[in-house]
């Protein structure tokens, strides 16, 4: 937890620029060739991602979609190449179990017992450069999402807060590309966790939508059953750990040919939860090509 | 959220859902644990109670000397993350006796260390254990006026 640092915060921005390099390092990049890195994470003021950009002296955009923002900034990235406003973009975010821990529910030593909705925040980071050119994988499309509010009050059940938005963004982007979930091998949510995934079929269905199997969420991906995390997993390195490294790894191998992931995030702030405000989720939509 | 809000019938359709997905919290499993947890910590503390009267303390200075090593215990475990693991299971069982309390104070001193002694560790001290003594002292203070008014 303490990745050889002094603080909790002080290993999740190491973590994070760990992350950033090696993906520069695989792309055979140096920070010069980068015109921007788009980061983000949980902390307040996303100090993580600002850390981070201190280290790296690219120029910085730094982006709060709470856990979706792996996916803003690959669809924020892609809209600067698509644009011509940029050559290579460095997109990034991470979490971590302790610093969000504290910062949204108790100190981590507290003798608390978790609702069976709850879950795991993640802790990682997870990092993509996107080039105007190359071989692929490549960005085809993206749905950016609406903040979608059903009234969900509970904090200790986040996938059911989060699950409109991704449902919504989900029938948006098959809506506006004339797709159905049949042309893609693989559709992911970002962190909804077991029982959002149902939810978010469940809504897909009253829309004469059927998702299958084809269908999962990276929250349910990460965690083993035996890590007793109850509900799967959650935060920025939830969705930009399994995207980056699982699913990129399965397109490598050429199991996955089309991916469409949404990241998905919970816009909720202990403050605002206090003061009896429901939680806002949001989803953003990326395609990603193997070709 | 108003009469006029167009998504009114939507968000009751989707409460209903969610209902249905939700998991039921296990109720009855962890009012056993927290029985049998919460009992022991309390078969300890009387234990711990009788010895310290068959070593010829009055009643009270025995409590004392019973709250003062169940506090110690709770802070030593929570300082090896051990409360915390026990507590997952115990639930209530570890919340509501003195334990409870005392991990409710070491948990946060832990977290806030990194902040410093004054802003960090002095400041957040009592974030949660804060509300327990302000509503206990308030009540306690309300009890004692009743006592008076129907003493007069």
């Amino acid at each position: 937890m303490y990745y050889g640092e002094k603080t909790w915060e002080k290993a999740e921005q190491r973590i994070f620029q760990e992350t950033m390099e090696l993906a520069l390092h695989k792309a055979n990049l140096k920070t010069g060739d980068i015109d921007f890195m788009l980061a983000g994470d949980l902390t307040n003021q996303i100090i993580a991602a600002n850390f981070t950009a201190r280290g790296l002296a690219i120029p910085f955009i730094g982006l709060y979609g709470a856990c979706s923002t792996m996916y803003e900034g690959l669809a924020l990235g892609s809209m600067l190449i698509d644009g011509g406003f940029a050559r290579y973009v460095l997109v990034g975010a991470s979490s971590h179990y302790a610093t969000a821990e504290r910062q949204f529910r108790f100190p981590t030593e507290q003798g608390v017992q978790r609702a069976m909705s709850a879950q795991w925040t993640v802790t990682g980071a997870g990092a993509i450069v996107l080039g105007s050119q190359g071989q692929g994988p490549r960005i085809t499309h993206a749905t950016v999402g609406k903040v979608t509010d059903f009234g969900e009050m509970d904090a200790s059940d986040m996938g059911a807060a989060m699950a409109p938005a991704a449902a919504d963004t989900l029938l948006q982007h098959l809506k506006d590309t004339g797709r159905s979930p049949g042309d893609y091998d693989l559709i992911a949510t970002g962190d909804l966790g077991k029982y959002g995934r149902q939810l978010v079929v469940k809504l897909a269905e009253q829309n004469a939508v059927a998702l299958s199997d084809s269908y999962t969420d990276c929250g349910t991906l990460i965690f083993d059953e035996s890590q007793d995390t109850h509900a799967g997993g959650s935060g920025c390195a939830c969705s930009a750990v399994v995207t980056c490294g699982h699913i990129l790894d399965q397109m490598k191998q050429g199991r996955i040919k089309r991916f469409l992931g949404i990241g998905t995030g919970a816009l909720l702030s202990p403050c605002s939860c206090q003061q009896g405000e429901s939680i806002p989720g949001i989803g953003h939509a990326v395609v990603i090509d193997a070709g | 959220m108003n009469s006029s809000d167009p998504f009114e019938l939507q968000k009751r359709e989707y409460k209903k859902m969610v209902q249905q997905v939700k998991p039921k919290p296990t109720v009855i499993k962890n009012g056993i644990m927290a029985f049998l947890v919460g009992g022991t910590i309390c078969a300890a503390g009387q234990l711990l109670m009788n010895f310290f009267k068959a070593r010829e303390l009055g009643t009270q200075d025995a409590g004392l000397a019973t709250a003062a090593v169940l506090v110690f215990l709770a802070a030593f475990l929570t300082g090896l993350g051990i409360y915390d693991e026990i507590a997952k299971y115990a639930g209530a069982g570890t919340i509501v006796p003195i334990t409870g309390f005392a991990n409710s104070m070491v948990a946060p001193a832990m977290e806030f260390r990194s902040e410093g002694m004054v802003f960090g560790v002095g400041a957040r001290l009592f974030t949660i254990a804060g509300p327990v003594l302000v509503f206990g002292i308030v009540t306690a203070w309300l009890a004692g006026l009743i006592t008076l008014v129907l003493s007069l």
